[in-house]
């Protein structure tokens, strides 16, 4: 599903280029759940976004179902993500003007899908908030609407991004099942980007990444 | 609190564009303010020196309500040792000459020194006169500085051969006279010097339209300072807390604030003023034209600057800064430490905010009606403006949001519904700017409609008012007479007589009318009784102009002095552009009436081509005796264009700040709107898409906009036009729409909600992809 091939990615700093991956490898099946752990600074989120073709990196290959995103332009890449990819954030990042049925089914219909959100509302405990706005709701409800998103989008590719990070422990495992429920029930792969060695243990496998290299 | 101070300030650093959308903001509301109020200030002193000439308004008049004066009065007054001066004034290629007697004047302001070997020589042979700046005679001038400009002196004799009469206006009375002037010349009485100038009178309408639109200028771009103000202090919640969390008080915090806001506001006063000056100066010889045309009032074209009118300017400046900044400035005194540090601009979308705004906006529609119905004068009138725009502007907001949630439910697809969503939930941060647009887009249609209304009318009203062809003034009554029996059955021969009078108790005119069907077919009458026509002739009673039945509530059937004798009101009449009180009573009674008056005028209605030229060549009249009705038409029309030029121009400016205010405001909430279109661009939409919708999404909420601006505008159209005119002009005329118009303004509101969202969307599509990243990392 996913392959990289040697990924490097440096930022331009005012002290020349800043080196944060250096030279990245790693192939993830359907079905398979990864986790990435690694200090603050070493890369894994910056691995993550660009898995995602939300950038692009300085040398290196990403390919997702066999497409090159080297070979893509911008207007191809967003087309994949919104096809292939699922997105999870720490933040959350749910749109702010949309009510939770609109978040729910936006990725969806972006596909040309045309979703009834009840039954995953139901299963996430959000039916009684589906009008409410992602301001009116508690941090574990908001992730839950985000994972429920990707969930109804059903991509073949779940990336998160420290989906747990902003939740207590209880609310972070019932995300996380849910995540895994995902890649199980649908044969999608989840790539989960976390802090934490006991959720990174709940996965079936695990990456470290250290320096910009995978340890 | 100098940590704290650098603190605060870096902000400014990093945003370099709100300091810059504060300061323009805030000069141009002081700019176009302090503009308006240094042409008012212009234009005032100017009337107070003329009127001050020869201490005209201080001394005591001898008039003759009856009759014109003569220069033989004055030699009866003298004979009888009375103490007076004549004087006569008139218009000469535009300049006010004064006519005045060297030797009875009383010195001071605008009297000449004559001591000169040859200068009394030729003062009193009428070959030289003396004038203020810009003064321009057929004699020579000699420039004097006591004269005001635009203004000439020069003797009395030789000023009654200029203007063609043998009349003087009045006698000027020297203090310290007792006694009834009738005793000497019967029929004359004194009158008291005017209590305020009759230019002031007669120009205070115009004055206070310039300082509605002055005001209307200011409130536009105190709407973009407030908003600058707010953003800026929304976006530095985070760093209030750290600082309060850190030992500042809230006092010391205030003040820090309020004292960083009174440095900017003292630039961008400076900036204003300097401004102001520039706007004045490029308005006043168009005002100046203005109001030379329109009421012969001398204005001089060049601009005086006083420190006083500097001083007004920067306390304008702090005082709107203190309006604009004081809702924020209170709220972060009230701030408690650990309030929420979110900086979310939009968070004002608040419904309780919505309700408030709708509450207020009804309450102030509703207090503008109740004006409509019941308000009298002209404070009324601008209350009922101020209360319909700031109420119009409040109710914005709600009602937008109102018109895209009726919107939401008839768009298609996930990127057009989020795009009127998002739309919706940017209305708050844009309100003020939304707000500004409305007053300037209203304030477009009102008074291009108030415009445009009255030049329709006014332009037909012409047509029926110069239906002569021709309209000829002798040197004396003996040509006056010669000429016609010289045009014989060329053409039909009216005399035009009248004589300076009191008109319902107020100084004015009245005309002898002859009997012809020009007049009875031409002339639509406002008000009239049965054959007003038919009794005007028979010496039955009179017709009076529309401001003065409006003036004195005086209409058909009513009885009204003219000159000391009462009259019927026959009917009342339109008659445009003129200020003062007007009356006809038919040729028969006029000549019973006043068998003195000044019959030299004549209009000619005919269809003979050469009789011009042939009359021309056969009496040698110079070209302001001998005038064709074109050429009235064409100076009447000019002077209409030059009336409402610079209201046009503040129009414009107006609309010009509205512009920028949604350019800044667009441009501060694209950078704070980044987490908002961040997760759709993660999701699948590409940079281009969202930035196209951008644009469209500026361009609904202008058009959504121009389209409450329009009832708005019309609403402002009907209170300028049936209010504020009938009030300050005392005419009212019929108000007239034009659609054409409305869509050419809509579509230019459009085209600059799109340029002012050019920019921001420009930035959001060449967005690098690291900063929009940067949102999922918390990096904002």
């Amino acid at each position: 599903m996913l392959r990289v091939r040697d990924l490097t990615k440096a930022f331009d700093t005012a002290d020349g280029p800043l080196p944060v991956l250096r030279g990245v490898s790693l192939d993830l099946a359907p079905g398979e759940t990864l986790a990435l752990t690694g200090e603050s600074g070493s890369g894994k989120s910056t691995l993550l976004y660009l898995v995602a073709g939300l950038d692009a990196p300085s040398s290196g290959t990403i390919e997702i179902g066999g497409r090159a995103l080297s070979e893509m332009d911008d207007a191809a890449r967003a087309r994949l993500r919104r096809a292939e990819v699922g997105l999870v954030f720490q933040q959350f990042n749910l749109i702010p003007s949309l009510d939770v049925a609109a978040n729910l089914a936006f990725h969806a219909r972006l596909k040309g899908g045309t979703p009834d959100v009840a039954p995953m509302a139901e299963r996430l405990g959000l039916a009684e908030h589906l009008s409410r706005y992602p301001e009116q709701l508690s941090g574990g409800q908001q992730q839950r609407v985000a994972v429920g998103r990707t969930l109804i989008a059903r991509p073949r590719l779940i990336l998160a991004d420290e989906p747990t990070g902003n939740l207590d422990e209880a609310t972070g495992d019932a995300v996380l099942d849910l995540l895994r429920e995902a890649a199980e029930g649908t044969g999608a792969a989840l790539m989960m980007v976390t802090h934490s060695e006991r959720l990174a243990g709940r996965l079936s496998r695990r990456l470290h990444l250290r320096g910009g290299v995978l340890a | 609190m100098r940590a704290a101070l650098g603190a605060l300030l870096s902000h400014w650093r990093r945003h370099p564009l709100q300091a810059l959308t504060l300061i323009v903001g805030l000069a141009l509301a002081t700019g176009l303010w302090t503009g308006v109020q240094a042409i008012n200030a212009q234009a005032r002193t100017s009337y107070d020196w003329a009127a001050a000439q020869l201490g005209q308004d201080s001394l005591e008049r001898i008039v003759h309500p009856g009759r014109d004066l003569a220069l033989a009065d004055f030699a009866a007054f003298r004979r009888a040792g009375w103490p007076v001066t004549p004087v006569l004034e008139g218009r000469v290629r535009g300049t006010r000459v004064i006519g005045i007697d060297p030797f009875t004047a009383p010195p001071g302001e605008g009297v000449p020194d004559l001591s000169g070997a040859d200068d009394l020589t030729a003062f009193l042979t009428g070959e030289l006169a003396f004038g203020g700046a810009g003064a321009a005679l057929p004699i020579a001038v000699r420039r004097l500085d006591g004269v005001a400009p635009g203004t000439a002196v020069a003797d009395i004799a030789a000023v009654q051969r200029l203007l063609g009469t043998a009349r003087i206006d009045r006698l000027l009375l020297l203090p310290g006279v007792e006694g009834d002037p009738a005793s000497v010349v019967p029929g004359t009485a004194r009158e008291a010097p005017p209590a305020e100038g009759d230019l002031d009178r007669l120009t205070d309408s115009f004055h206070l339209n310039l300082t509605a639109f002055g005001l209307l200028a200011f409130a536009v771009g105190l709407f973009i300072v407030n908003a600058a103000i707010g953003l800026a202090f929304e976006q530095r919640r985070p760093l209030f807390r750290t600082l309060r969390a850190i030992g500042l008080s809230a006092r010391a915090l205030t003040a820090l604030l309020a004292g960083e806001l009174l440095i900017l506001t003292l630039v961008a006063g400076l900036i204003g003023c300097a401004l102001g000056y520039l706007v004045a100066a490029a308005l006043l010889p168009g005002v100046a034209a203005t109001l030379g045309g329109l009421y012969g009032a001398p204005v001089d074209g060049g601009l005086t600057l006083a420190p006083a009118w500097w001083l007004t300017g920067l306390g304008m400046a702090v005082a709107g800064a203190a309006l604009a900044g004081g809702q924020s400035l209170w709220q972060l005194a009230r701030l408690p430490v650990l309030a929420p540090a979110m900086p979310r601009a939009w968070a004002r979308a608040r419904a309780a905010t919505l309700r408030r705004q709708g509450a207020g906006g009804v309450a102030l529609l509703a207090a503008a009606a109740l004006l409509g119905a019941f308000g009298q004068g002209l404070g009324a009138g601008f209350a009922l403006l101020g209360a319909l725009l700031l109420g119009a502007a409040l109710l914005l907001p709600p009602l937008l949001v109102a018109a895209l949630d009726g919107l939401s439910r008839l768009v298609r697809g996930p990127v057009a519904e989020w795009m009127v969503a998002d739309a919706r939930q940017q209305v708050p941060g844009l309100s003020l700017a939304l707000m500004a647009l409305l007053l300037a887009l209203a304030a477009n249609v009102g008074v291009g409609t108030m415009v445009g209304s009255f030049r329709e009318t006014f332009t037909g009203w012409l047509d029926q008012r110069l239906a002569a062809q021709l309209y000829v003034t002798g040197a004396d009554e003996a040509q006056a007479r010669e000429i016609a029996a010289f045009v014989g059955d060329r053409a039909d021969v009216l005399p035009i007589v009248s004589v300076q009078t009191d008109v319902a108790g107020a100084p004015g005119e009245l005309f002898g009318q002859p009997d012809h069907p020009i007049f009875r077919d031409e002339w639509p009458l406002l008000d009239a009784v049965a054959a007003p026509w038919d009794r005007l002739h028979a010496g039955e009673g009179a017709l009076l102009n529309e401001q003065t039945a409006r003036r004195m509530d005086l209409w058909a059937g009513d009885a009204v002095d003219l000159g000391g004798t009462a009259w019927e009101v026959l009917g009342v009449y339109s008659d445009y552009g003129n200020p003062r009180g007007q009356a006809i009573l038919g040729l028969g009674a006029f000549d019973a009436a006043y068998p003195e008056a000044d019959r030299r005028r004549l209009a000619l209605v005919t269809g003979d081509a050469a009789l011009r030229d042939d009359l021309e060549a056969r009496f040698g009249l110079p070209p302001d005796r001998l005038v064709d009705q074109a050429g009235i038409k064409r100076f009447s029309l000019d002077v209409f264009e030059q009336t409402f030029a610079v209201t046009r121009a503040l129009n414009v400016l107006t609309l010009g700040v509205a512009g920028f205010a949604l350019w800044a405001s667009l441009t501060t909430l694209g950078t704070m709107r980044l987490p908002q279109v961040a997760p759709v661009w993660a999701l699948g939409l590409t940079r281009r898409a969202i930035a196209l919708s951008d644009l469209a999404r500026a361009t609904l909420l202008a058009a959504l906009t121009a389209a409450l601006a329009v009832p708005v505008g019309l609403a402002l159209a009907w209170v300028l036009l049936a209010v504020v005119n009938v009030a300050a002009f005392g005419w009212r005329l019929p108000m007239l729409v034009y659609p054409g118009q409305w869509l050419e303004l809509a579509l230019w509101a459009l085209l600059a909600a799109a340029l002012a969202a050019l920019v921001p969307a420009w930035r959001l599509w060449r967005m690098a992809p690291a900063r929009l990243v940067g949102v999922f990392a918390g990096e904002r």
